[in-house]
């Protein structure tokens, strides 16, 4: 497999295997990669290649600086870029990067920012029970007790209160490629991805 | 909205071999049946009383009269389970969901060839 890819969450469906078996799939826009900046250990210290996600951006919703960044690869239309780390490897900068490096069967780890849920509550966040919503009850959703009184006379630190919840990185992995359409850059990946449809996402070969 | 690309990709993934029938049809459904290692086709053959179009999830309701109880089973169009279907007799009738169908029996339960 190669070093991963950065596409965009389509939707889900279902497919059926061979077997019978209904399998729930995510579909993601897998690329067109471009190799946008090659870092290498002798001037970075490190090994990656900077990919840029080609979706025709307009040039007046690119940022000057990303549009000048962008040129010197000469991949015009990139917007979103995320670094990869590589092992050694010929890719250079221009270099195209596609969904054919997976194949079915394959492992990938799909990292994506979540749905933003705002400031939520101890129910929704960490799924605590609350309490009956009728026969008199005066306890609905509320979060209870924190903790005692004149000691410690603080509330400890990492107690479970309400938040900011979502928009943030997530990680899923192991996720098992079902299908690959290397003609439409659609990968076909078993069970959900994070973030909502049309969600940057970046695939990558499972770590684990 | 579905995306283009969605859609595209259930369209594909969807059987063709399968013959065009609506709701008030009578079909024949044959289905798949492993018994240890040997593999059989039973036929299930009732009235198509309900459509759940669920993309490729989509799934008929077929009703059928088994020793004076109805019986109802639920298919997956798309499942490789489902061998063959054939269609036996068309039904003219006026709604998507033939659940009225439920309180009939006998003669009052017959539909109206369609042309």
């Amino acid at each position: 497999m190669g070093p991963g890819i950065l596409g965009k969450k389509i939707g889900m469906t279902q497919v059926y295997r061979a077997n019978g078996e209904v399998v729930p799939v995510t579909l993601l826009k897998a690329g067109p990669c471009v190799v946008v900046q090659r870092k290498t250990p002798t001037v970075d210290g490190y090994d990656a290649a900077q990919l840029g996600l080609v979706e025709f951006a307009k040039a007046n919703r690119v940022t000057k600086p990303v549009a000048g960044h962008v040129k010197k690869a000469n991949a015009e239309g990139v917007k979103f870029m995320r670094e990869l780390p590589l092992n050694g490897g010929d890719l250079k900068t221009g270099d195209r990067v596609l969904v054919d490096q997976f194949k079915p069967k394959d492992k990938v780890d799909v990292i994506g920012l979540s749905k933003g849920r705002g400031f939520a509550s101890l129910v929704k966040r960490h799924h605590f029970r609350g309490g009956p919503d009728s026969h008199g009850s005066m306890f609905h959703r509320a979060p209870g007790s924190i903790g005692a009184s004149s000691f410690p006379s603080r509330v400890f630190p990492g107690m479970k209160m309400a938040g900011q919840m979502g928009t943030t990185r997530v990680t899923v992995r192991n996720l098992e490629v079902i299908q690959v359409d290397a003609d439409d850059n659609v990968l076909m990946v078993k069970g959900a991805v994070p973030g909502p449809n049309g969600g940057y996402v970046v695939v990558r070969p499972a770590k684990k | 909205m579905n995306n283009a690309l969605l859609t595209k990709v259930i369209e594909k993934n969807k059987r063709t071999d399968l013959p065009e029938f609506r709701p008030g049809d009578t079909i024949r459904v044959h289905v798949k049946i492993k018994e240890g290692d040997k593999e059989r086709l039973q036929a299930f053959e009732g009235t198509v009383i309900a459509e759940h179009n669920a993309g490729l999830g989509k799934t008929v309701t077929v009703r059928k009269i088994s020793f004076g109880q109805g019986v109802e089973r639920i298919f997956p169009v798309n499942a490789p389970v489902i061998d063959h279907i054939d269609v036996v007799r068309t039904g003219k009738v006026r709604r998507a969901k033939l659940y009225y169908l439920r309180g009939l029996k006998g003669k009052a339960a017959r539909l109206r060839e369609r042309e």
